[in-house]
């Protein structure tokens, strides 16, 4: 099948996830993570980002295919449940917001900036080599470590479900993914489903 | 198109379940299957020869393959 750029963009992501180790102002370079996806589902209507463009996804797909690092077994039914799937993009977005207070208390002044990353929401890690100045105000290098923090816990994540399940099991509860699936719904329809319905 | 008589294998996709990640789309050798509207995987009968691979690829396991009669 021929290759084309956009399947090269496992790089990308494998670059942002080192950078992160020496500098964690990189971190908001992902970003476009977020709002390319959201852009294209609002203004396309299309899951283009996931389908083509997604790197996390590709480096899954990638080190449980091609490298083996994948049992390849079904994704158990509970973890496909609209009830998992929508559960977690709610307690991602509350998680996320949680991340936006702290990072406004430090822009506030009221709290000192914590050179830490958060692992799995619970695990804090020190993190103080990769931040090497005071260029910046205090709250935007509390978003980096915050954001950075949701990045990696995300991947290990993927990584995990990935050894066990299938390489890209992780696409199954991703919360951008149920994201722009449910703005492509709510923006072209359930029209689809009923012209489907005997496929 | 009736299901299980023995004429012809396709891929049948679950769509209330699909996650419209895309994942069979990239192996389909027959390019038979487009997501639509960014909701589900469709897969065109026409074109699938019924190989199995998005079926094994799927990371939901929504996709099943089927024996039709044609």
């Amino acid at each position: 099948m021929k290759r084309r750029w956009y399947d090269y963009l496992w790089v990308l992501s494998l670059i942002y996830l080192a950078l992160g180790f020496f500098n964690i102002l990189f971190a908001w370079l992902g970003l476009i993570c977020f709002f390319v996806p959201l852009l294209i589902a609002i203004g396309a209507g299309s899951k283009a980002y996931c389908n083509r463009y997604c790197g996390r996804g590709q480096l899954l797909g990638l080190l449980g295919g091609r490298f083996g690092l994948s049992r390849k077994r079904d994704v158990p039914k509970w973890l496909k449940s609209k009830w998992f799937r929508y559960g977690f993009l709610i307690f991602f977005f509350v998680m996320f917001f949680q991340m936006l207070w702290n990072t406004y208390l430090v822009f506030e002044g009221t709290e000192n900036l914590k050179q830490a990353i958060t692992l799995f929401w619970t695990f804090k890690l020190p993190w103080n080599w990769a931040y090497h100045g005071n260029l910046v105000p205090p709250g935007v290098v509390q978003f980096a470590f915050g954001f950075y923090s949701i990045m990696l816990t995300s991947t290990l994540l993927g990584m995990i479900t990935m050894i066990f399940f299938k390489p890209r099991s992780w696409c199954v509860y991703c919360p951008m993914g149920t994201m722009t699936q449910l703005i492509c719904k709510a923006r072209n329809g359930k029209r689809e489903l009923s012209e489907q319905e005997g496929y | 198109m009736e299901r299980k008589k023995k004429n012809g294998r396709k891929a049948f996709v679950d769509k209330r379940s699909c996650v419209a990640c895309g994942c069979c789309v990239k192996v389909c050798p027959m390019n038979a299957i487009v997501i639509q509207k960014g909701i589900m995987a469709k897969v065109d009968l026409e074109k699938c020869i019924g190989c199995g691979k998005c079926a094994k690829e799927c990371p939901a396991s929504v996709i099943e393959i089927c024996e039709v009669a044609e």
